[in-house]
């Protein structure tokens, strides 16, 4: 166990470092600079802000450099915010955005999840037709369409619910549910689909001939093998909030990360864009290790390599 | 009074291609310690009787149609899903085909025999333990205060089968089902499985209803015998009856199949032909398109039904086929021209 999560760290660090040379120097490929604007700057003036932010020296060694700061946790300035360092921000915007994709996901698995037992239990019944359908529309529309539906109707129309900004509870539900709702549909099917491989198991059939409640054939003999498609689908889940949040938290005027990964990539800020891809990329890294241990967790025939 | 009375069973099941017929009228009864064999071909009804027994058959599309089962005076078929439950397990338990897939992956082999005797008695964990250990001894399985707490792909097939069997025999059933419980196994494999199943059955006076499609099997194990075609039993008797005195020309043909009874280096007899479309309804014997026996006549009536022929020796007679004489004069005289295999029947 200890030798797999290290072996699995390992290779989540190459992944990283891959990403950040990649990020790096796709970056530097871009035409332009964080420091052109449409006023003209005196050459001297560009010149001196270009050696304070070491775009004088040549390429690979600012890579090195940023490299050398990112390992000691320090990714620079930003490039176009003034005394702003890039862990200011993320110091600042992270737990918005955490939160924010914590309630989506805890939103989208205690939607999602009973919901697809209760249809395989309940198959061709309304219990299943219901859910399933909605979760079909649910996948079916876009973030785009689903936030400003969701703030026209409860927002505007309703006016139950606050449509932008972050400063409180009420504040939080329609930007977690339109970023969860999706994963709640997905969720539903795949955990649909699992339960149902799970019951048609000829093992199931055995625990009938043995007298089981069908309640516990639910609980104690599917549910393990049922939730593996769920439990799977976690880190490409994962990845979809925090690209969802990009539009979310636009949509609804979330100071989450985001807006700034947004705003980064708009004003070419090279160091927050760096920042901000590599504290994704180290998240989905975490994600996929912990998706890897709960797996094999719950399923007795998959080992530890 | 027999320990099952089984009366006029009938299962069906409603597809889209149509209504298959899967049983159609199976009447049979086993008494306490008795073995009772249902041999008969892929499709010819055996399983689908036994899950109807314990009402294990997915509805839909299966419906049991019509029918008795009475089991200790209640009638199975009839009883409320939670009453069932308690004879599930208890009373009557079953052994299936595939021991690779019969176990569930996810749980300790200790935690299903646990739950085999939690489901219907009040013993606490460490008791139930004790007694699944006891059982796997039982049964064969080496070390079995170590094994119990694996997990079944760490047991061979062989000894996934000895767990199952462990696990339905936990209860001490008064009925257990083997539903071709050798069929997935390899033959050296086969011999053990079956002697366990005997040895257990006689300590613990259990009547045992052995499904299997290995004449050999019946002929070894068996006090009774159900030969089974097309959803319908064609002949029953005791297992002398039914293998000296065959009186069914399928049970004949079947006979003849045997590799075992025929001379070497003689060509494998095969009985030409397919099973009838259960879809379709059977006018006749439903054996008659491939009976090799010579026929006065066509028959076109109903489906023959059992009759006794002495000794609680019955067959379904058709009454137009003459199965008197020994099966190899007739396949020797090449007088098998009038078989009509499905399909070619409807030429003219």
């Amino acid at each position: 166990m200890l030798k797999f999560v290290a072996g699995r760290l390992l290779q989540g660090i190459l992944v990283l470092l891959a990403i950040y040379a990649v990020t790096f120097f796709l970056v530097a490929a871009t035409p332009g600079s964080p420091f052109s604007s449409e006023r003209a700057i005196r050459p001297e003036i560009l010149a001196q802000i270009e050696a304070f932010y070491g775009y004088d020296k040549p390429v690979f060694e600012r890579f090195m450099t940023s490299l050398g700061n990112a390992l000691s946790g320090e990714f620079g300035p930003s490039a176009v915010y003034a005394n702003r360092s890039v862990t200011d921000i993320i110091a600042e915007s992270f737990p918005v955005s955490l939160k924010l994709g914590a309630l989506s996901l805890l939103l989208a698995m205690a939607l999602g999840i009973p919901a697809g037992i209760i249809a395989a239990v309940k198959r061709n019944t309304w219990l299943d037709y219901v859910p399933m359908s909605a979760a079909m529309v649910g996948i079916c529309l876009p973030t785009f369409v689903m936030g400003p539906m969701l703030a026209l109707v409860f927002g505007i129309i309703l006016k139950l619910l606050p449509v932008a900004g972050w400063f409180g509870p009420e504040f939080w539900i329609l930007p977690a549910a339109t970023l969860g709702l999706v994963y709640a549909a997905y969720f539903a099917r795949l955990t649909r689909g699992g339960m149902l491989e799970m019951l048609n198991q000829d093992w199931v059939r055995t625990a009938r001939a043995k007298g089981v409640k069908e309640t516990t054939i639910i609980w104690r003999h599917c549910l393990k093998g049922g939730l593996m498609p769920a439990v799977t689908f976690l880190g490409p889940a994962l990845a979809g909030i925090i690209s969802g949040s990009f539009v979310v938290e636009t949509i609804f005027q979330v100071p989450g990360l985001g807006q700034w990964f947004v705003r980064g990539a708009l004003n070419r800020d090279d160091f927050l864009i760096l920042g901000l891809t590599v504290l994704f990329a180290t998240l989905i890294v975490i994600m996929n290790l912990l998706v890897d241990i709960v797996q094999v967790a719950l399923n007795p025939r998959l080992k530890y390599e | 009074m027999a320990l099952l009375e089984v009366e006029d069973l009938a299962t069906h099941f409603h597809t889209r291609e149509g209504t298959v017929r899967a049983v159609d009228g199976v009447s049979f009864s086993i008494d306490k310690g008795e073995t009772l064999g249902i041999v008969g071909e892929s499709g010819s009804g055996k399983s689908v009787t036994c899950y109807s027994l314990m009402r294990l058959i997915p509805e839909p599309p299966g419906r049991i149609e019509r029918g008795v089962a009475r089991f200790d005076g209640q009638d199975l078929l009839q009883m409320s899903k939670s009453d069932l439950r308690h004879v599930r397990g208890d009373r009557i338990s079953m052994i299936f085909q595939d021991p690779m897939t019969s176990l569930n992956p996810y749980l300790r082999i200790s935690t299903q025999l646990i739950e085999a005797q939690q489901t219907h008695r009040d013993i606490d964990n460490k008791a139930a333990l004790f007694k699944a250990i006891e059982g796997l001894e039982e049964v064969g399985i080496p070390d079995a205060a170590n094994r119990v707490k694996s997990y079944p792909h760490e047991f061979s097939g062989g000894m996934r089968q000895r767990v199952m069997i462990a696990m339905a025999l936990i209860n001490e059933p008064d009925l257990l089902i083997a539903d071709e419980p050798t069929t997935a196994l390899d033959v050296t494999v086969q011999a053990q499985i079956l002697d366990i199943i005997k040895q257990r059955q006689e300590r613990l006076g259990t009547a045992v209803i052995l499904v299997t499609h290995d004449l050999g099997v019946v002929a070894g194990n068996c006090d009774k015998v159900n030969v089974m075609y097309a959803g319908q039993i064609v002949e029953s008797g005791s297992a002398e009856q039914v293998f000296y005195e065959a009186k069914h020309a399928y049970t004949r043909s079947l006979q003849k199949t045997i590799p075992s009874l025929q001379e070497k280096g003689q060509e494998l007899y095969t009985i030409p032909g397919l099973p009838p479309d259960l879809t379709k309804p059977i006018n006749g014997c439903a054996f008659h398109p491939r009976c090799p026996f010579p026929k006065t006549g066509a028959a076109e009536t109903g489906r023959p039904t059992l009759k006794d022929v002495g000794d609680g020796h019955c067959f379904a007679d058709c009454g137009y086929c003459d199965s008197s004489g020994s099966i190899e004069d007739v396949l020797a005289k090449g007088d098998t021209d009038d078989i009509q295999l499905p399909g070619e029947g409807v030429k003219a």
